[in-house]
C-alpha cells in the first residue's frame, strides 16, 4: 500500500531525511522509532503529502503522491503531531467539517461523525467547542478526524501522546485492531507501544534508517538478548565465576549484584541462541556445583536498550560490576 | 472546474465564515466600520452640507477605512492556520491548495461584503432626502466591493508569509498604502524628478485610486474592473506560491 524509496529532504543546510526506503503493506502497523529530530514527523509529512521530498518517490496504493496527490490523500487519515484542530468549532462540527472535505453529505455525513465520536469516546464533549476540551480530547478529537473515512491507509504522529493509561490502551487496541485491514505507520516514544501494535518497527537517526525488522529481530540486537541471567543462594560471586567459566559456550560472566544470602550474575554466550540450551548447560552446572537456585532465564532483551545501543552507541556498554 | 472543487470550495469557505462568527473579531470589525463610516460620511464629509442627493461622500473613504479594517479581518486567513497547526490538517486533505486559497478568500470577502451592505440605511436616506442617481450608487457599491476584495487578496498573500498575525497585518497595510499612494501626485512627482517616465506610469497603473475613482463616479469601465480582478488573481497566485514554497524544499 505505502512504497518509500529513497525519501530525502532538506530544510536549507540540514538534512531532515536522509534516503529512508521501505514498503508497508495492508495488514501491517509500523512503528517509527528514533530520538528527538530524527527525522520521523518530516517523513510523515512528505508521505501525507504536506511536504514535498527534495528527492525520492512515494506511492500509495498505486498512486504517486507527487503526481497524483487527491488521489492518493484519499486513501490517507493523517493525525499530525500535536494534533491541531480548529480551536474554534465544536467538536461535532470539526468533524461535519473534515467528513464533507471527505466529501460525505447530508446523512452519510451524520453517521460518520457519529460512529467516530463513539470509536474515540468523544460523545459526552460533543458539542464542547474544542478550545475547552482538555488536552487527551483534543487529541482524540484529531484522531478521530483520522478515521472518519475509514482509509485504507493511516499515519499516526504520536497517536497516544497526552491520553491517560486507560485512553493509551484504547487507542494501542484500536490500532492494533485497524490494523488486521489496514497499512498503518505509526510514530511514538513509548517503546512497549511497538512491542504491543507493531508487526514492524523501524528506528531512526538523523535521517537514517539504522533498524528495521520485527520487534522481536529489534530485540536480539540488544547485548542482553540470549544472554542468561542466574539468581542462586549463598555463594559468593567469585566461585560463581570460577565455576562458570568451564562453560566452553560462555563468553563471560557479569556479576550484577552480589550480598551475603544471594548473588545475581548475567551469562552472555559466545552465539545468541533464543532456544534455551544455553539455559539448560547452565542449570547443569549449577545443580552440579549444588547451588541453590533461586532464578534462571534467558533474556529476550528489551527494546529501550537496542534503542539506547544503536542511538547512543558511544554511551552505552554493558553494566560491568561494581568495584 | 467540476462539482467536486466547488463543494471543497464551499465547504472551506463555510468554515472560515463561521469561523469568523464565533468570534468577536466580526461584530467589532463590523461595529467599527459602520460607525466609521457613519463618521466620515456625516461628521467630515458634510454630507447633508454638500445639498447634493449622491453618496460619493461615502465612497471617497473607503479605500482609507479599509487600509485598516481589511488586513484586520485578512490577517488570519493564512497566519491562523499556520499558528495552529491546521495548515496541515488542511492541505493533506483531498483538496487543492488552490481550493482552499480561494475557499477562504471567497468567505472572508462574502464578510466585508456583508458589512459594507450594512450600511443599505444610508441609501434609503438618500432616495428619501433627494432624487439620487441609483446607477452611480450601484456603481460606488460595486467599485468598494471590488476595493475591499483586492485589499483582502494583499492580505491572503501577506499572511501567507508568517505566523504572526502582527506582522501580517503591519506589511499587509503597508502593502495596501502602497496601492493608494503609487498613483497619488505628491508620489509620483517626487519619482518623476529622477525615474524614467515608463517607471512613473508603471507605478502609477498599479494604484487602485483612478480606478476607484473612475467606477465611484459612475463609470463602470471593463478595464478598471479587469484592474481590480488581476490584483486579486495576482495576489492569490502569489499566496499559493508561498504556501507552495514553504512546503517544497
Ligand atoms: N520547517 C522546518 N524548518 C527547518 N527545520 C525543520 C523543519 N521541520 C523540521 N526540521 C528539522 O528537521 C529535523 C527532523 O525533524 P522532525 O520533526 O522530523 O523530527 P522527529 O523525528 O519527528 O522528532 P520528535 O521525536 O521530536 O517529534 C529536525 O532537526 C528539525 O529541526
Ligand atoms: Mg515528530
Amino acid at each position: 500500500m505505502i512504497k518509500v524509496e529513497n525519501l530525502r529532504r532538506t530544510f536549507g543546510p540540514k538534512v531532515a531525511v536522509d534516503g529512508i526506503s521501505f514498503e508497508v503493506e495492508r495488514g501491517e502497523v509500523l512503528g517509527f522509532l528514533g530520538p528527538n529530530g530524527a527525522g520521523k514527523s518530516t517523513t510523515m509529512r512528505m508521505i501525507t503529502g504536506f511536504l514535498t521530498p527534495c528527492s525520492g518517490k512515494i506511492s500509495i496504493g498505486g498512486f504517486d503522491v507527487q503526481e497524483n496527490p487527491i488521489a492518493s490523500k484519499k486513501l490517507v487519515g493523517y493525525l499530525p503531531e500535536n494534533a491541531p484542530s480548529y480551536t474554534d468549532m465544536t467538536v461535532q462540527g470539526f468533524l461535519g467539517f473534515t467528513a464533507e472535505l471527505r466529501g460525505y453529505r447530508g446523512s452519510e455525513k451524520l453517521k460518520r461523525v457519529n460512529r467516530v465520536l463513539e470509536m474515540c469516546f468523544l460523545e459526552p464533549v460533543r458539542h464542547q467547542s474544542i478550545e475547552t476540551l482538555s488536552k487527551g480530547y483534543k487529541h482524540r478529537t484529531c484522531f478521530a478526524q483520522s478515521i472518519i473515512h475509514d482509509p485504507d491507509v493511516l499515519i499516526l504522529d504520536e497517536p497516544t501522546d497526552g491520553l491517560d493509561p486507560n485512553q493509551k490502551f484504547e487507542v494501542r487496541n484500536l490500532i492494533r485492531r485497524m490494523g488486521e485491514k489496514k497499512a498503518i505507520i505509526f510514530s511514538t516514544h513509548i517503546l512497549e507501544e511497538v512491542e504491543a501494535v507493531c508487526s514492524k518497527a523501524m528506528i531512526i537517526d538523523r535521517g537514517r534508517v539504522i533498524a528495521n525488522g520485527t520487534p522481536e529481530e529489534l530485540k536480539m540486537r540488544s547485548q542482553r538478548a540470549g544472554a542468561v541471567s542466574l539468581k542462586v543462594e549463598k555463594v559468593s560471586g567469585e566461585s560463581l565465576k570460577s565455576e562458570l567459566a568451564k562453560l566452553s559456550t560462555a563468553e563471560r560472566v557479569v556479576i550484577e549484584d552480589e550480598t551475603e544470602t544471594r548473588t545475581s550474575a548475567l551469562v552472555v554466550p559466545k552465539q545468541k541462541t533464543m532456544n534455551g540450551d544455553f539455559a539448560k548447560s547452565i542449570y547443569n552446572i549449577a545443580t552440579q556445583a549444588g547451588w541453590k537456585i533461586e532464578q534462571i532465564n534467558t533474556e529476550a532483551g528489551k527494546l529501550d536498550e537496542v534503542f539506547r545501543e544503536i542511538t547512543m552507541p558511544d554511551t552505552v556498554e554493558m553494566t560491568e560490576p561494581k568495584a | 472546474m467540476n462539482k467536486e472543487s466547488f463543494a471543497n470550495i464551499a465547504t472551506v469557505a463555510k468554515r472560515e465564515l463561521t469561523g469568523y462568527f464565533s468570534s468577536p473579531v466580526a461584530y467589532v470589525v463590523i461595529i467599527i466600520f459602520l460607525l466609521l463610516t457613519g463618521f466620515f460620511t456625516f461628521m467630515v464629509g458634510r454630507f447633508f452640507d454638500t445639498g447634493e442627493a449622491s453618496l460619493a461622500p461615502f465612497f471617497i473613504w473607503h479605500p482609507w477605512l479599509y487600509l485598516f479594517l481589511v488586513p484586520a479581518v485578512g490577517m488570519r486567513l493564512w497566519s491562523e492556520e499556520r499558528r495552529l497547526g491546521t495548515i496541515e490538517l488542511l492541505l493533506t486533505m483531498p483538496i487543492t491548495t488552490w481550493q482552499a486559497i480561494v475557499g477562504k478568500f471567497v468567505a472572508s470577502w462574502a464578510f466585508l461584503t456583508l458589512a459594507l451592505m450594512l450600511t443599505f440605511p444610508l441609501v434609503l436616506t438618500v432616495a428619501y432626502l433627494g432624487n439620487p442617481d441609483l446607477g452611480v450608487i450601484f456603481c460606488g457599491y460595486i467599485g468598494s466591493f471590488l476595493l475591499a476584495g483586492s485589499y483582502l487578496a494583499v492580505s491572503s498573500m501577506t499572511s501567507a508569509m508568517t505566523r504572526n498575525q502582527v506582522i501580517s497585518f503591519i506589511v499587509s497595510v503597508v502593502a495596501c498604502l502602497f496601492l493608494i499612494l503609487a498613483g497619488w501626485p505628491p508620489v509620483t512627482n517626487m519619482l518623476v524628478e529622477w525615474a524614467p517616465s515608463w517607471l512613473v506610469e508603471g507605478v502609477a497603473s498599479l494604484s487602485v485610486m483612478p480606478h476607484f475613482d473612475d467606477i465611484q463616479r459612475g463609470l463602470l469601465d471593463s478595464s478598471d474592473v479587469f484592474y481590480f480582478l488581476s490584483v486579486i488573481v495576482f495576489c492569490l497566485f502569489t499566496t499559493g506560491v508561498l504556501i507552495r514554497s514553504e512546503r517544497g524544499g
